[in-house]
């Protein structure tokens, strides 16, 4: 790791003015301190976040929804019994995540904004095109758990089990930077690295994430949530399949289903949503929605396996709502 | 791109005074906001118990405990744990007398060559705090982010439940 300048600000005004020039804002610091430790990220300036108190605790307000302080643990939000009933979908997500040691040093805010794990991105001496170079090295070397929809120039896959489970939820974000404070669908902070846009997330280096919040009307669907993996722990999904759906009289409302692992961002199954709408969830209506979830998919070289496998586990988180 | 702020408001990148608690004692360390918890125990302290094995968070073999929750000191900076308090296995006996989960790690064998053992101890400990009474399955998940090649698991879960067991006891 190279030496860096570190500050510890207690106030959101003075992290922003501190983060301002091009410092890098730091909070569990898993990822962070992997990027540098592997050459990757080499941050003259560090600002750690983890004293702005406005950024802790969560809170489910009657009639106006659950809101999620960036800074909030995973392991806290994964343990408590209150989020179980509130939103059981988030523990479902959080358990087979990482590690004891990484959900109780890990948050939301930087759950969400982690880098992906492709291994050429990983590596200091593959110059890869979100790095900066010139090409994609997984396009036509070993792309096994790289993206089966949705990819341009790079077809690294969103890592994070926790965002699939919020946008099933249609959960919004809200970043504060010096130029104030915007909110946005959660889907919409994820952006698939294209032509200038090397990066994978909205946010600008200048911005922090305030906190996550659930509309009320959606904290009275049934959700679900499944992960397929290499190993049984301490392992990135292969494919994690969110859903989610208001059963009135057995008929399917506003369904999501949100795959992890298979794009470059959280992959919003907007066709076999639009499906399962009014319909009776039965065997064949989660089989139909399962196809039609993967039917835009075009693996790459080792990764086909992804497509029947993300397809039954669409199947068979659907199933579970019934 | 706005102004850089002014360097009054960052310390570092050169060696700073970090005052943090360790095993109960108030100690005061001068390290550069780059160095890790776990070189800061080990190199500054003589802590050498959590053991340097990934560096990158990826084996446990260097967990300790901050604020009494389990942590990979490799991926935690020393700077960052200024004015918190860090437990290392070193902290966890007192005078002659091991701590339950130590005992209880001899008693059930719980370890082959013994280089993870420190980092098995320190999750274990946390695992007991957050969950008096856990069940073999609660171990293995509190264990899973502690590698043991030798694959003494299952005599680790033995050891954890035991000492769970003797703990309600007391």
């Amino acid at each position: 790791m190279k030496p860096f300048a570190y500050a510890r600000p207690r106030a959101v005004t003075e992290a922003l003015k501190l983060a301002r020039g091009g410092a890098t804002v730091m909070a569990g610091g898993t990822d962070l301190l992997g990027l540098m430790k592997d050459g990757i990220a080499a941050p003259e300036r560090i600002v750690d976040i983890r004293s702005l108190e406005p950024l802790r605790g969560w809170a489910r307000a009657k009639g106006k929804g659950l809101r999620i302080g960036a800074l909030v643990s995973l392991v806290d939000l994964e343990t408590s019994a209150e989020l179980a009933r509130t939103m059981p979908i988030i523990g479902e997500a959080l358990r087979p995540a990482a590690t004891a040691q990484l959900r109780t040093m890990g948050t939301v805010g930087g759950n969400l904004l982690q880098r992906n794990r492709c291994w050429y991105f990983r590596d200091e001496a593959y110059p890869c095109w979100l790095k900066g170079g010139v090409r994609c090295f997984a396009i036509e070397g070993d792309n096994r758990l790289h993206a089966i929809v949705g990819a341009e120039e790079c077809v690294a896959v969103a890592p994070s089990d926790l965002a699939p489970a919020l946008i099933a939820y249609d959960a919004t974000v809200s970043l504060t930077g010096s130029r104030g404070t915007r909110t946005m669908p959660l889907v919409d902070l994820f952006v698939t690295p294209h032509g200038r846009v090397r990066r994978e997330h909205a946010i600008t280096s200048d911005e922090l994430i305030i906190e996550v919040r659930v509309p009320e009307n959606a904290l009275t669907r049934r959700g679900a949530f499944e992960k397929a993996m290499e190993r049984k722990t301490w392992s990135f999904a292969l494919v994690s399949v969110a859903v989610s759906a208001k059963l009135i009289g057995g008929v399917v409302r506003d369904a999501r289903i949100v795959l992890g692992g298979v794009a470059p961002v959280p992959w919003r199954a907007r066709d076999a949503e639009k499906l399962l709408e009014g319909q009776v969830l039965d065997d064949a209506a989660c089989q139909a929605a399962a196809d039609a979830a993967l039917e835009r998919a075009e693996p790459l070289k080792d990764n086909g396996y992804k497509v029947p496998l993300a397809r039954e586990l669409v199947r068979r988180t659907l199933r579970r709502l019934a | 791109m706005g102004r850089v702020p002014k360097a009054s408001s960052y310390i570092g990148p050169g060696a700073v005074d970090v005052a943090l608690e360790v095993n109960g004692d108030g100690v005061s360390v001068h390290v550069p906001p780059h160095r890790t918890l776990l070189d800061t125990l080990r190199e500054t302290l003589g802590l050498t118990g959590a053991k340097r094995v990934c560096d990158e968070g990826m084996c446990g073999a260097c967990t300790v405990l901050l604020d009494g929750e389990p942590v990979y000191s490799c991926m935690t900076l020393a700077v960052a744990c200024a004015g918190h308090s860090v437990e290392t296995v070193e902290g966890l006996s007192k005078d002659t007398n091991l701590h339950l989960i130590q005992e209880a790690f001899i008693e059930h064998d719980a370890f082959q060559c013994g280089f993870c053992t420190p980092g098995q101890i320190m999750s274990c400990v946390a695992l007991l705090k957050r969950n008096a009474a856990p069940t073999g399955e609660d171990v293995l998940r509190a264990v899973s982010g502690n590698l043991c090649r030798c694959g003494a698991y299952p005599n680790i879960v033995a050891a954890a439940l035991s000492a769970a067991k003797k703990q309600a006891r007391r």
